[in-house]
């Protein structure tokens, strides 16, 4: 990975292409991250492959509940050539959680885009196919959101249904 | 398998054809070929030779050495059942090798692996579309309970389809899930029925072809078990 | 990418050119109507590997057009393992891709020692690069096992279900259990390997490499597996690179990535081994590309189990890994670090980390989030089989249904993976 000094030279230069682009690094256990405003993703992401990171391995979604902006969204670049990796994340209010869609760009975030969709309801404008992969196409809820419950519930076995729900209170 | 051999009852009118000499069955037994026995001799000929049992137990015994499991591999627990085919755990010893892809063709849904919301009604579908006799084991905690899980994701079978056999495990071994079957084996055998089938209305839990004018599939509950209606 | 339908390679498919489509023209000379079929594949299907439903639109026999449709198995394992503590975390994150048990708890514990910043003694660095490649073979056995039997080679199953019964032989030894050991645990492994498994470990990786030469010698040159996997269904490497796929499907194209040796992680440095890589990208070369890692890994295990190092076989930090039992009837300390590690776990610092590792299938990364309570706040597998799925569409454009279900079993998709 970049390390430290490395991080912040590219912090710097892409503050240099785009002056409000950057929100912040951090350097945390030999891995490099860097913050940046939901709506300059597509072109931060566009110069980092230009800088040599041709590869996106993962988009996955985070919730920072209680914290706000509360749905954060993280990207996973990838250097092939000089074996890097860059973290760039993005963080989104629940009351505006659009962001650009990468996938025209990167076919990979295709249905990893719409897994953070299903599970935190970032929407992703641009997406080709914006619906839901994991849960069923009508469910209402956005699963893996902080505040939503684990679910689950009492187990009734066949031989003790006679019993009624009650049996398992 | 029940053999029942019935006694002659004593100083009844037909001749004691237990003991005679050999001769004398010989004959008996070409006369038989030849259309000759008539009536009670031929009645009293045939129960000696043949194997009686009920044919109630005869059918049993046939569909409990018969199942064909469907291939319904859905998680980790499909790995071990996968297993139970191979050489180690031989499944084929008893006769269940045969897994029919097609649940019309398939007697028994071994449900390996845990159910997802979406995924509970297409294994109610393809239960539905299996045809009576039917059976079903739930493998491993999964489907059984919810497992390790227990979550807004998953469905332990039992809240949408009768589960005859449990198997608990994570994954089963697979010699547990061969218990498993051969317990199932031995409930078919003796009793079929196991009760809940008339608590629940579970018979004829077969998909229906709408009648005119309806739009819609619609299972009908049947009063009786023996009609088949529609089916 | 698609592959021309008219390849001229054999003989069948050069009389298939020559049959037209004449005599079944209408009477009054009008145009045949042809028009896409939408055919439903799945979730239950005898071919797909789990429960995974495709939608195929086909012209004729030809896939013009695929979209799989998934979440059939999906158990919410992410989220459940936001509820339990990170010792308990470890059984549910295994659970994910169930082929590759020990891989996913090597990279939640991975992760989890990132963010503790533990060291990992070298006796159980070795011993969980034992493990992990006796699970990468068994993986790559399953494959070839299932791939055979979708192509029809219904014998290869039994073969190397058989062998994959002596790994779980090991693992049972070694942890108790065959499936879902929970043997990797954050700062080692959970126990010492027994008396006695060396040796068998030695017996099965003299064994091995005969057993897969017999493989080859089944399928390599069998006239059936040949034209059902060469030239099938090829991908360019610059595609499967903006798909974001890994493993052995890239390189099988002609890319030689791997994490083992790129990024080495849990002293991959110390051993001797190659990375097979193919050439045209076709089904025929992941399979040989996955046939020919099971070598390489039963190299690394002898390499491990020959230069295995004495020591201890979990971190000596009692905050983190249980104390040993003997010392809780001594140690009041002991008996104190048992019981909060038990109820409520060990604490984690604040942080995000992604650890990426090498699975059977690609780059499997686990991310994890600490709020520094004894719960993880986010745990997301980075599951291989999931990205590589998308790869399906542009492999099978263009090629019939039978390639289809050969390609998706070359794919090696593991459905618990791809859901989570």
């Amino acid at each position: 990975m970049p390390d430290a000094v490395g991080l912040e030279l590219l912090a710097q230069e892409l503050r240099e292409a785009d002056a409000d682009a950057v929100l912040g690094t951090s350097y945390f256990r030999d891995k490099a991250t860097v913050e940046v405003a939901p709506s300059s993703i597509v072109q931060t992401l566009e110069w980092l492959r230009a800088k040599g990171y041709n590869a996106l391995m993962s988009v996955h979604g985070v919730d920072y509940y209680p914290e706000e902006p509360r749905l954060g969204v993280h990207y996973e670049l990838l250097d092939m050539s000089s074996v890097d990796r860059l973290t760039v994340k993005l963080r989104v209010p629940l009351d505006n959680p659009h962001v650009g869609s990468v996938t025209p760009n990167w076919p990979t975030a295709n249905h990893q885009e719409r897994e953070v969709y299903d599970m935190f309801g970032v929407i992703f404008d641009g997406h080709p196919d914006p619906r839901r992969i994991l849960m069923p196409e009508d469910y209402e809820g956005y699963p893996q959101r902080r505040d939503f419950p684990v679910g689950g519930e009492p187990v009734l076995f066949t031989i003790d249904e006679s019993e009624g729900t009650a049996y398992t209170q | 398998m029940e053999v029942k051999r019935q006694k002659l009852p004593v100083g009844a009118a037909t001749p004691d054809l237990s003991g005679e000499d050999f001769r004398i069955r010989q004959l008996r037994a070409r006369d038989m070929l030849r259309g000759d026995l008539e009536g009670e001799e031929l009645e009293k000929y045939v129960e000696e030779r043949v194997l009686t049992t009920t044919l109630e137990k005869a059918v049993n015994w046939a569909r409990s050495n018969a199942l064909f499991p469907a291939t319904f591999g859905l998680a980790c627990c499909a790995i071990e059942m996968m297993s139970i085919v191979a050489a180690r755990v031989d499944v084929a010893r008893f006769g269940f090798e045969a897994f029919r892809a097609s649940p019309r063709q398939a007697d028994l849904l071994i449900l390996s692996g845990r159910i997802s919301i979406k995924m509970a009604p297409v294994v109610r579908r393809i239960y539905d579309q299996m045809l009576e006799p039917k059976w079903a084991i739930a493998m491993g905690a999964c489907s059984s309970s919810m497992g390790v899980f227990n979550n807004y994701a998953i469905v332990p079978a039992d809240k949408f389809m009768p589960v005859d056999v449990h198997v608990p495990g994570c994954p089963p071994r697979p010699e547990a899930l061969m218990h498993g079957i051969l317990k199932l084996r031995k409930m078919i055998q003796e009793d079929p029925d196991m009760g809940w089938r008339a608590g629940h209305h579970a018979y004829g839990t077969e998909e229906v072809v709408p009648a005119e004018g309806q739009e819609t599939a619609v299972n009908v509950f049947r009063q009786s078990p023996g009609s088949a209606q529609g089916a | 990418m698609s592959t021309d339908v008219t390849r001229g390679a054999s003989d069948y498919r050069q009389m298939e050119e020559s049959i037209t489509m004449a005599p079944l023209e209408r009477v009054d000379g009008g145009e045949l109507e042809q028009e896409l079929l939408t055919l439903n594949m799945g979730p239950h299907h005898p071919a797909t590997h789990g429960v995974l439903r495709l939608l195929v639109t086909l012209e004729g026999e030809v896939v013009r057009d695929l979209k799989p449709i998934i979440g059939y198995v999906h158990t919410g394992i992410e989220k459940t393992a936001e509820d339990k503590n990170y010792w308990k975390a470890i059984p549910v994150v295994e659970r994910m891709d169930y082929l590759a048990y020990y891989f996913n708890a090597y990279a939640f514990c991975g992760a989890t020692e990132t963010l503790l910043e533990l060291e990992v003694p070298p006796r159980a660095q070795y011993l969980r690069i034992i493990h992990l490649e006796l699970n990468r073979i068994m993986s790559h056995l399953v494959w070839l096992g299932t791939s055979a039997l979708d192509i029809g080679a219904m014998s290869m199953f039994w073969y190397c279900f058989r062998d994959r019964e002596v790994i779980l032989d090991l693992f049972e030894q070694s942890s108790g259990q065959r499936m879902h050991t929970r043997y990797i645990q954050v700062g080692g492994v959970a126990e010492d390997i027994p008396r006695g498994f060396e040796a068998k470990l030695r017996e099965f990786t003299a064994q091995m490499p005969s057993r897969v030469d017999q493989y080859k010698a089944l399928l390599f040159n069998n006239e059936i597996a040949l034209q059902r996997l060469r030239g099938v269904c090829p991908l360019a490497e610059e595609e499967l690179l903006k798909l974001g796929v890994t493993g052995p499907l890239l390189r099988a194209a002609g890319n030689p990535w791997d994490l083992r040796k790129a990024t080495p992680y849990c002293s991959y440095d110390h051993f001797d081994f190659k990375i097979p890589v193919g050439t045209e990208g076709d089904n025929w070369d992941r399979f040989a590309v996955r046939v020919a890692e099971i070598y390489e890994s039963v190299k690394i295990i002898e390499q491990a189990i020959d230069g295995l190092p004495e020591g201890p076989w979990i971190s000596d930090d009692r905050k983190v890994a249980l104390p040993p039992r003997h010392e809780l009837a001594t140690s009041m300390e002991a008996l104190i670090h048992h019981f909060k590690l038990v109820t409520e776990g060990f604490r984690v610092p604040p942080g995000e980390v992604y650890f990426p590792i090498e699975s059977p299938r690609g780059e499997l990364g686990c991310f994890v989030r600490s709020d520094g309570s004894s719960k993880p706040a986010r745990v997301h597998m980075r599951d291989p089989s999931f990205v590589n799925l998308q790869a399906t569409a542009p492999m099978t454009e263009g090629s019939y249904i039978a390639d289809l279900i050969a390609t998706l079993a070359m794919l090696d998709p593991v459905l618990g993976g791809i859901d989570r």
